[in-house]
């Protein structure tokens, strides 16, 4: 080529982060001589939230220790088998990941996206087992100097961000990352000291059982949600899907007496919802949100009218579905602490994981996630190359529909063994914020659903036991965490280029 | 050099099937368009045109913005449903019901506005559409890997499988595009307006992989209202006007000729202007720098001067920091630091109406966005920046028989088409909305004027206007700024030209600097860099740049 002038398309450090809305490619190379326009956004908030953490832990803890037990095995012989083949298990998997994390530093190159996940998923396996050989069954922590231990580690990570900042430099995730787990321990000791009895305490594997059992509708919905939106369909009709599907579920699981046509007919609840919301905002082009809150409304109307007509009326046959029982998975089950959370499911909950990762595997690592990506970032390009953008949309979004109803079957075949008015109660607004939160991945939805599902377990918690903090304090986490979300602290959350927006050929 | 003739010719792989268009040879796919219509409505895009597209022919497409071009090509293409007529792919008809279809019988189109996914790597954006998958249906991008690899030797691209698309430079981009068809095994390449938003030399680079396509058989449909590019390269050119093939040329006719038959009457390609006037220097920019949300400096340590009675051009490939340059002298850019002065009073950091009111006459880069208000009347576009003055208001009340009179005059004054003054502006054409923008710009008295893109998407007939009131408010003794990304119309307009790239003033150079050095100072090799450079390349073989324009003065004004 004569006289090439192409400059090298070098990429900046962080590119990942920043370049989602440079335009045009001349923006996107390296340019000698800028400075990175360093936020103050990590440094302040942490800050505030030491700050807040010191007066909390620190200053305002009491004098009583905190109690977390360690649930008691319901058979002590396997029980201890298999914590001694998960600790091997992990103490090999952490070994190994740990191994591969060293040698792809010490080559120079990037490290795997995978490894740190996967290394602090295996310690914390590893420590979980390591806690079930040696039997323990309950710790006990001193809450005054607990509190401020964690404060002190707090207030250092805030000032070490604030020190990047100064000297214009990225916070790197780990600070935030060790902050948020810090803060936990600290907020977690003195809340339950805080509890009414002399000596408080709470279940630690109630705790996250408890935690993943409610997160469970919030899974499906934000799965729903990650759905239909990368495919650029925004649904809001979540909410709507969750109760029309709880609703059906009990009606016909009693009529037919048997939950499994009531888990099927959930599943088909939910997509005729999707249904209305494909046809209307697809192929009418009216706007999506809307759809998806007259939605809502409707079937919140139409599902308590036909409560307290018919339901109410004739409880016995009609709203009496009976349950679906937990299942315990040989083995995985009797592992300490992680078998009662993980293994110990009902049906809807063993659902729910394979749902995860077949959504997971499915966008990112086929042929159709491919297309449906393409469709919900720039559906023109996907139109240009031979695929049919609304007929995808319309697919994703009845799939959707379907998942968000299975997940509505949990409120009436799960938790409660009947329907009730409005039984849902906005779970799916929370799914959307999960979604929005896990940055429109599916295990990001899954994660950060158990993260509301914790907030809102530890809530019902902390009023049993009596705490200085009201639980509608508490209630308003998930909310909260999503605002922090969006507004940055997190990282930018970025939706699918062209969620929302209809696609109307040529 | 990289030439592709080292390499084995790309092996069509034989597909079986009963379609009548799969059993072809390599590079012998001859396309027909028979009496193709297309209408939109009232509005007839296409009016039954014929084309034929011989096998390892470049067959440029020429016509001015809106004539048909793409619309023709998105018929072709499988993207709309022609009204009547007939496709024939090697003499058999076909139709082809969306783009799969098209790409299927070996036509590969490569679009204005590049069909790539941002945040897919280059592999996935190859792969969309066409994957190869394992079992389960699990993507395979290893094959696609491969495949990209091969095509890009081959053709000496450059391209890494792996890069983030949105990282990569608009030239590199347009590679992908041109891979992904050949990756489909495109024998029929349409390349609409390729070289829009490529520097000279980039264009230079593309005509070089145009003809290396051309030598392995394949024939390329290249769309352009570039007279320059489609001299270098085309071995047909059929001329579009208004929907309807109005004839075919000869690449060998001269640029005035292939311009007439593109606009239907004899135009003049130069302007005359006379020599600058040039006054004090009353508007001055010292050290401008523009900082984006990431932290980029998109204008960076800007300083010059325009002087009274000239044109200072500001040359460069779209998104170089033309765009904030402007915003910020406007005041409508956040993150600005250093200084602007107009007869000695600072203008940074003051609101835009005081901009406004200080004398400064803007036309922005994209008029339908900044520029107008689509579904106001013409009138009232017209008193945008005047509504709460006197004489269109009194007190909070407007003055409808005085707003509309100003309109009837000024619509007589800028030879605005349009039925009504009160026809929304949104039903105007792009050069009608462009006279609306200018006729309100320039009707205040004006210490400054900058035009951004002032003859973007326009025809000829309107950019001889807009041309000559840019001149004309020169020669009125203000300062004015050009921004344009078209190397054609700073030669044209300016008295001086300022390059920039990467948001830095690479230099700036008289009007007399050849497009060699420009493209080269585009591209951000110093001025006396590039002269040297573009020297030594004077005698290269085919650079568009070296081909000279004859100074036809068939001096006829506008329309």
């Amino acid at each position: 080529m004569s006289a090439t002038t192409q400059s090298p398309a070098g990429k900046q450090p962080g590119t990942g982060k920043g370049t989602g809305k440079t335009t045009g490619a001349n923006r996107a190379g390296s340019r000698g001589g800028t400075t990175e326009l360093v936020s103050w956004k990590a440094g302040v908030g942490l800050g505030l939230l030491a700050i807040l953490g010191t007066v909390l832990f620190g200053f305002l803890a009491n004098t009583k220790s905190a109690g977390f037990r360690i649930a008691e095995a319901r058979d002590p012989n396997a029980s201890s088998t298999a914590a001694w083949i998960t600790l091997a298990v992990a103490l090999a998997a952490a070994a190994y990941v740990g191994f591969r994390w060293i040698s792809q530093r010490r080559e120079g190159g990037g490290v795997d996206r995978w490894i740190p996940a996967t290394t602090i998923a295996a310690i914390v396996v590893l420590g979980l087992a390591a806690l079930g050989v040696a039997r323990v069954e309950k710790i006990t922590v001193p809450s005054m100097v607990f509190g401020w231990i964690c404060s002190v580690l707090l207030l250092a990570l805030a000032a070490y961000a604030c020190f990047l900042t100064v000297q214009r430099r990225k916070v790197p995730a780990w600070v935030g990352g060790s902050f948020a787990v810090v803060f936990l321990a600290g907020f977690m000791i003195w809340i339950v000291a805080g509890g009414r009895d002399p000596e408080p305490s709470i279940s630690l594997a109630g705790l996250m059982a408890g935690a993943v059992t409610l997160a469970v509708p919030l899974v499906f919905g934000s799965l729903s949600g990650v759905l239909c939106e990368r495919a650029g369909v925004v649904n809001i009709a979540i909410e709507g899907q969750l109760l029309l599907g709880a609703f059906s579920a009990a009606v016909v699981a009693t009529v037919t007496g048997n939950v499994y046509a009531g888990l099927f007919s959930a599943a088909v609840a939910g997509a005729l919802v999707s249904l209305v919301l494909a046809v209307v905002s697809i192929k009418y082009l009216v706007n999506q949100i809307i759809v998806g809150v007259v939605l809502n409304v409707l079937i919140s109307g139409l599902t308590s009218f036909l409560f307290s007509t018919l339901l109410t009326a004739d409880p016995e046959h009609l709203n009496k579905p009976g349950r679906l029982q937990a299942v315990d998975i040989p083995f995985l089950a009797d592992i300490p602490i992680i078998g009662p959370i993980l293994f110990r499911q009902s049906l809807v909950g063993y659902l729910m994981y394979v749902a995860v990762i077949v959504v997971y595997v499915g966008l990112f690592h086929t042929k159709w996630g491919l297309r449906v990506r393409a469709v919900g970032e720039h559906p023109q390009a996907a139109d240009t190359v031979g695929i049919n953008v609304n007929r995808t949309r319309f697919i994703n979004v009845l799939m959707g529909g379907a998942i968000a109803g299975i997940g509505g079957s949990f409120f009436t075949l799960v938790s409660v063994d009947a329907f009730s008015k409005d039984m849902s109660g906005g779970r799916g607004y929370i799914a959307l914020a999960a979604m929005i939160f896990g940055r429109w991945n599916p295990i990001g939805a899954f994660l950060a659903a158990l993260l509301f599902g914790f907030a809102d377990n530890l809530q019902s918690i902390i009023t049993i036991i009596g705490s200085p903090v009201p639980s509608q304090f508490m209630a308003m986490l998930p909310y909260a965490l999503t605002v922090i979300a969006v507004a940055g602290l997190v990282g930018r959350s970025r939706p699918p280029a062209a969620d929302g927006i209809p696609y109307v050929k040529g | 050099m990289t030439l592709g003739w080292d390499y084995p010719l790309p092996c069509r792989p034989q597909r079986a099937g009963a379609d009548p268009y799969t059993h072809r040879l390599v590079g012998v796919l001859k396309l027909e368009l028979k009496g193709i219509t297309k209408r939109f409505g009232s509005l007839v895009a296409n009016d039954h045109i014929d084309l034929v597209v011989e096998p390892g022919q470049v067959h440029c497409l020429l016509g001015e913005n809106g004539a048909g071009k793409s619309t023709l090509m998105n018929v072709l293409y499988g993207l709309y449903d022609p009204t009547e007529g007939e496709i024939l792919v090697d003499g058999k008809p076909v139709v082809f019901k969306d783009p799969g279809e098209a790409m299927a019988a070996g036509i590969g189109m490569v679009h204005q506005h590049f069909m790539l996914i941002p945040v897919f790597t280059v592999a996935e954006n190859v792969a969309l559409g066409n994957e190869t998958t394992k079992a389960a249906g699990l993507l395979n991008l290893e094959a696609t890997r491969e495949k990209i690899r091969r095509i890009s030797d081959q053709y000496g691209f450059d391209v890494d499988p792996d890069a983030m698309v949105e990282d990569l430079p608009v030239g590199v981009q347009q590679r992908v595009e041109i891979i992904k068809a050949l990756v489909r095994d495109a024998e029929v390449l349409i390349l609409d307006e390729p070289t829009a938003v490529l520097t000279p030399q980039e264009t230079d680079e593309l005509l070089d992989i145009i003809r290396q396509l051309k030598r392995d058989g394949k024939s390329i449909v290249f769309i352009s209202h570039k007279l320059r590019e489609v001299k270098a390269i085309s071995d047909t050119i059929t001329v579009i006007r208004r929907g309807k093939v109005v004839g075919q040329a000869d690449p060998t006719a001269s640029p005035t000729e292939l311009a007439s038959a593109m606009v239907g009457r004899t135009v003049s390609l130069t302007l005359d202007k006379a020599p600058a006037k040039t006054g004090e220097v009353t508007f001055k920019v010292r050290n401008l720098t523009v900082t984006d949300h990431n932290g980029q400096h998109v204008v960076d340590d800007l300083s010059f001067d325009i002087a009274k009675g000239e044109v200072l051009a500001i040359a460069g490939v779209q998104g170089n920091g033309q765009t904030e340059l402007t915003e910020a002298i406007l005041g409508v850019q956040p993150h600005v630091a250093g200084s602007i002065t107009l007869d000695g009073e600072e203008l940074l950091g003051k609101s835009v109406k005081h901009v406004l009111g200080a004398g400064v006459g803007f036309v922005p880069e994209d008029r339908t966005l900044d520029g107008l208000v689509g579904t106001f009347t013409i009138s009232e576009n017209m008193i945008l920046d005047l509504y709460d003055k006197a004489p269109f208001a009194r007190g909070v009340g407007m003055k409808p028989g005085v707003i509309a009179d100003n309109a009837a005059r000024k619509v007589e004054e800028f030879d605005v088409r349009t039925p009504s003054v009160s026809a929304a502006v949104g039903t105007l054409s792009g050069g009608n909305q462009q006279k609306v923008v200018l006729a309100r710009e320039l009707s205040r008295p004006l210490r400054l004027f900058i035009a951004s893109q002032p003859t973007r998407g326009l025809d000829v007939g309107s950019i001889e206007f807009v041309h000559k009131r840019v001149i004309a408010e020169r020669d009125h003794g203000t300062p004015v700024m050009i921004v344009s990304t078209e190397l054609d119309e700073v030669l044209q307009l300016a008295d001086r030209i300022a390059v920039l790239y990467r948001g830095r003033l690479v230099g700036i150079v008289p009007a007399t600097t050849s497009r060699d050095v420009l493209g080269l100072m585009m591209a951000g090799v110093p001025a006396a860099e590039a002269e040297a450079s573009a020297s030594a390349h004077a005698s290269g073989a085919t650079t568009t740049a070296a081909v000279s324009e004859p100074a036809g003065h068939e001096g006829e004004s506008h329309v």
